[in-house]
Formats: structure tokens, C-alpha cells, sequence
């Protein structure tokens, strides 16, 4: 590090170098984050498709290998996919406005990734551990939703349109019932920081997890979550049935599939916010010696793996909703239901100090 | 110069172009977009000035959920141009004199006294754990209590307004009432006879 730093100070000057050395680490460690989500990306696409295969009883994909190697079979798919959306033509739809058409894959994404500066994987590990990390995390959620909604005027089509306004007021609405069920964890961690959220579920065992406290914002969150990232069974932006394929049916080749790819990322964003916030990130489930063996950063990647599985088993099993549902359970169902649990919170956290060294409630309220 | 003025000129430049957009392009949609792009790179300035709390929220609030609905509605207007531009001289007049009251009270304020370099000073840097928003917390809950708690109360009198509008009950509507509809038990639809079974021959 001090070496490359000297160089950097060589090549710009004593009062430039620093500022290059430092711009230069953190786009280093940019690409080092970035790179594996991209892989991951690609490789949850294969999982979706692998698992509901034999949810349904088929195999899915099973011929694409790598050096023809046969117990590869399958695994080269992603990358085909990949090569092929790339080759294909992008085709801009006349009377379409081009360049809002070309931008809003690329601000469906960006927020996507951008999420992903404050998230820590492990004590140290964690690129911006900024003091307002929730509300950092919150704000660049909310941002996604402007890619769906320019996708779908700038694609100067009714269907387009259609999805497009459906799933703004659903990401709108949602947000809401996502935001306060934060609000839950914050109050218990009295920070906004995630890194600090984690450490203040650090006990002997799981029984420490927001989990268990905030067992219904749990499901709030994460019901809220998939809402968010228009899956099944929330994924009426798309509604093929009804539809054809909603804000990006008129994209195809590369402009597709990186909506394509920013639908994955934000599955795998809200897996690891869920891990993080209520499944204690990096802690290992139990505090004693085989478990504490493992790394962090593996435990978080396990229980991110763990939240995807729920992703892909929901689209599996679940009917889409009908619209009015949605709305019913997001406006009259989870809002109330976050409400009270604030109020009850509240109420737990301003008990005497004697009382909050009871059985349960010393697990949580340190 | 360093790479805080760098970053500081590159924002303030994007905010004024953006600015100037959102007032001078015909198509509403494109100045919707640009107000957002504005609030978005003001809220880059505000987190040089150390306020992250704020530039989140006015991320978060104003682009993340204000923003959305502007947009959804300017989208879904028909807007004719030439109908946009009737009436533009006579209303020129009442448009100008208020843009010059506008532009007479910022110059008061920042002219004024208040806002020099002596009684403004570049604020001091805080430490890394300094909590912008633990501090934000502490004093609207403590010294501006009262104004906050009014705040809150004008806001939901004005939410509560809203939905007093526009709710009403409708007796010739047919769709379902979903707790009706889960309340439904097996007995209310389905009567089980228990019948011998008939032979065969």
C-alpha cells in the first residue's frame, strides 16, 4: 500500500497524489465488490432456473459446459446468455424518445449497485462506513423505481405505459411499509450504521437476531422487499397474462437484459439487507467453537443464499396477485401492522432498567 | 484547488444547467426529470457541507417518493404546446413583477449581514463519528419540540383533508370484500352427503 501510494505521489505531485491514490483504492475496491455481484448475478439466474426446474419436475438448463466437461453440464449457460444478449440488435421503437429509451436500463442499475457501498460484509470488510448507512440504503432503494417509470414513457407504447405506472404506485407504496419496518430496527440498534446494526444483535447465540423481537417486521420487510423488486408473486409490472411484458417490453438485446440484470441485483440486495438487518450479518448462529471457525463473511453469504432460496421458491408456488390486492395489503395490512409494533417498541424500550434484565428482553436490550 | 472545489464546481455547475432546464424546456416531462437530476446534485452539496442527513432525506423524500408522483402525473397528462402559450403577454407582467420581488428578497438575504464571511464561517469539520443525525434528533426533540409536533399535526389535518375528499362510498360496486372472502369456511359452500354407494350391476 505505502508503495503504491509513492507512486501515485511521484506521477501527480504531492498534492494530487493522495487524492489520486485514494481515488484509485476505492475504485479498486469498487471493481472488487462489483465483479463477484455481476457473477453472483449471472449465477442466480442459472439457480432460479435450476431450482423451479425441479420444483416442476424437469431438470432446466443441462447442455451448456465448459470444455466439454460432462459434470459441468448446465453451468455454462449464464455465459451463453450473456454472449448472446450481447450480440443481439437493440431496436429502438419508432416515435420512441432515444435517449431517455437507452437511459433508463442504466438508472434501473445503477441504484442497484451503488446500494452496495455501505453494506458490510464483515467487522472490517465494508467500502463506506458511513454513520447514515440505513437511510443511504433506503434512499438509493427508492431511486430504482425511475428507471420503470422512464423505461415506460420512453418506450411511447400502452403496454409499456401500463406497467410502468403500476409499478410506481406499488414501489411507492411499498416503500412505506419497508421504511417503517426499519424504523423497528434502527429504534433497537440506535444506530443507522450497519455495521453497528449487527454488532448490537452479537450475543451467545441466534435467540440475539432482530429476528426474534421483530419477527413480524421481518416478514414485512422481506414480503415488502419482493414487492419491491417486482417479483412474483407482486410482479405486476410485467403481467405477461395481461400486459405482454409491461415497462420493457419493447427492449430486447443488451437494453434488456440489463434490466434483466437489475432485477437480480436488487433480489440479491434485498436478501443481504434482510440477512443484515434481522439475521445478524456476519455473526455465526451459535457463539461456540466449530461455528466461530467459519469466517464472517461466509455466514453472510450463506444466509444471503439462504433469503435468495425464498425469492425463487416464491415464484415457484405463488399465483400473481390481483391489483387491487396489492395495493389492500400494503396500505391496510403492513402499514397498520408496522404502526404497532413502533408503538409497541416504544413501549419496551422506555421500561425500567430492572425489568429489561428479565429473561428475554436482556437478550435484545443492552 | 483541491478535489473537494473540484467536485463542489462540478455539482454547482450540473445544479444550474439542471435549473435552467427545468424553467426553459417546453417538454414537462423533460423538466420534470431535471428537477430530480436537481435535487439530486444539490443533495451532493449538502454532503460537502457534512449535512448527510438532510441530502439523504431530500434524496429519499423529495426524489424517491415526490418526484415519482410528479412525474406520474405530468406523464399522464395531454399537454398541447399552443395552448401552453396562450395568454403568455398578459400574464407577462404579473410573472415579471413577482420574479423581481423574488430576486430583491434573495438579494436581501444574501447581501444582509447575516450571511458574510465573518458571521458565517466555514464550519469546522467534524470528527468521523460525529452523528449528524443524532445531533438533528436531539434538537428537534428537545429546543424546536413544539413547531416539530405542529408540523406533524398541520401535515396530517392535510392528509386527512385529502382522503375526506376524495373518499366516498359507492353502493353499485361489485368488487369483493377480501376479509369477507376469507372468513368464508368450508360449511358455508360445501354440504357433504354421506350416501351409500350404488352397485354396479
Amino acid at each position: 500500500m505505502d508503495y503504491t501510494q509513492q507512486l501515485f505521489e511521484q506521477m501527480f505531485g504531492a498534492d494530487w497524489g493522495m487524492t489520486a491514490f485514494i481515488l484509485a483504492k476505492n475504485i479498486f475496491y469498487i471493481f472488487v465488490i462489483v465483479v463477484p455481484l455481476l457473477l453472483a448475478v449471472a449465477y442466480l439466474t442459472f439457480a432460479e432456473r435450476k431450482i423451479i426446474a425441479y420444483m416442476q419436475i424437469r431438470v432446466g438448463p443441462n447442455r451448456v459446459t465448459f470444455f466439454g466437461i460432462p459434470w459441468l453440464r448446465g453451468w455454462g449457460q449464464p455465459i451463453a446468455d450473456a454472449v448472446k444478449a450481447i450480440m443481439k440488435e437493440i431496436i429502438i421503437p419508432t416515435g420512441a424518445n432515444k435517449f431517455l429509451f437507452l437511459l433508463a436500463p442504466i438508472i434501473t442499475i445503477a441504484p442497484a449497485l451503488a446500494a452496495w457501498a455501505v453494506v458490510p460484509f464483515s467487522p472490517e470488510l465494508v467500502l463506506a462506513d458511513i454513520n447514515a448507512g440505513l437511510l443511504y440504503i433506503l434512499a438509493m432503494t427508492s431511486l430504482g423505481v425511475y428507471g420503470v417509470i422512464i423505461a415506460g414513457w420512453a418506450s411511447n407504447s400502452k403496454y409499456a405505459f401500463l406497467g410502468s405506472m403500476r409499478s410506481a404506485a406499488q414501489l411507492v407504496s411499498y416503500e412505506l411499509a419497508m421504511g417503517f419496518a426499519l424504523v423497528c430496527v434502527l429504534m433497537m440498534s440506535q444506530s443507522l450504521n450497519l455495521g453497528d446494526i449487527v454488532k448490537g444483535q452479537q450475543g451467545d447465540s441466534f435467540l440475539n437476531w432482530y429476528l426474534i423481537p421483530l419477527f413480524p417486521m421481518f416478514l414485512v420487510y422481506f414480503i415488502s422487499g419482493v414487492a419491491e423488486t417486482n417479483r412474483a408473486p407482486f410482479d405486476v409490472a410485467e403481467g405477461e397474462s395481461e400486459i405482454v411484458a409491461g415497462f420493457h417490453v419493447d427492449y430486447s438485446g443488451m437494453a434488456f437484459t440489463v434490466f434483466f440484470l437489475a432485477e437480480y441485483a436488487n433480489m440479491i440486495l434485498v436478501a443481504t439487507l434482510t440477512s443484515i438487518m434481522f439475521l445478524g450479518g456476519w455473526l455465526p448462529p451459535l457463539n461456540i467453537a466449530p461455528f466461530t471457525f467459519i469466517p464472517g463473511i461466509v455466514w453472510l453469504l450463506l444466509k444471503i443464499a439462504f433469503m435468495l432460496f425464498f425469492f425463487l421458491w416464491f415464484r415457484a408456488t405463488f399465483p400473481r396477485y390481483r391489483y387491487d390486492q396489492i395495493m389492500r395489503l400494503g396500505w391496510k395490512i403492513f402499514i397498520p401492522i408496522t404502526l404497532i409494533w413502533i408503538l409497541i417498541l416504544g413501549v419496551l424500550l422506555q421500561l425500567p432498567d430492572s425489568s429489561k434484565e428479565l429473561f428475554p428482553l436482556n437478550l435484545w436490550f443492552k | 484547488m483541491n478535489f473537494q472545489d473540484l467536485i463542489f464546481y462540478f455539482f454547482s455547475g450540473v445544479l444550474v444547467l439542471s435549473a435552467l432546464g427545468v424553467i426553459t424546456l417546453r417538454n414537462p416531462v423533460y423538466a420534470a426529470l431535471l428537477l430530480v437530476l436537481a435535487f439530486f446534485t444539490s443533495a451532493g452539496i449538502w454532503l460537502l457541507l457534512e449535512a448527510e442527513f438532510l441530502a439523504i432525506t431530500l434524496v429519499l423524500v423529495y426524489v424517491g417518493a415526490v418526484m415519482v408522483l410528479f412525474l406520474f402525473v405530468v406523464m399522464m397528462l395531454d399537454i398541447n404546446l399552443d395552448r401552453l402559450r396562450e395568454g403568455f403577454w398578459k400574464w407577462f407582467p404579473f410573472g415579471a413583477l413577482l420574479s423581481l420581488v423574488l430576486a430583491i428578497e434573495m438579494g436581501m438575504v444574501l447581501m444582509g449581514r447575516q450571511f458574510n464571511l465573518d458571521n458565517m464561517p466555514i464550519p469546522q469539520p467534524h470528527q468521523a463519528d460525529y452523528s449528524n443525525t443524532k445531533e438533528l434528533g436531539r434538537l428537534i426533540y428537545t429546543e424546536y419540540v413544539y413547531a416539530f409536533e405542529l408540523a406533524a399535526v398541520i401535515l396530517l389535518v392535510a392528509m386527512v383533508a385529502a382522503i375526506a375528499l376524495t373518499l366516498r362510498y359507492r353502493t353499485d360496486k361489485k368488487s369483493p370484500n377480501p376479509s369477507k372472502q376469507v372468513a368464508v369456511k368450508r360449511e358455508d359452500r360445501l354440504r357433504i352427503i354421506s350416501m351409500p354407494s350404488e352397485n354396479k350391476e
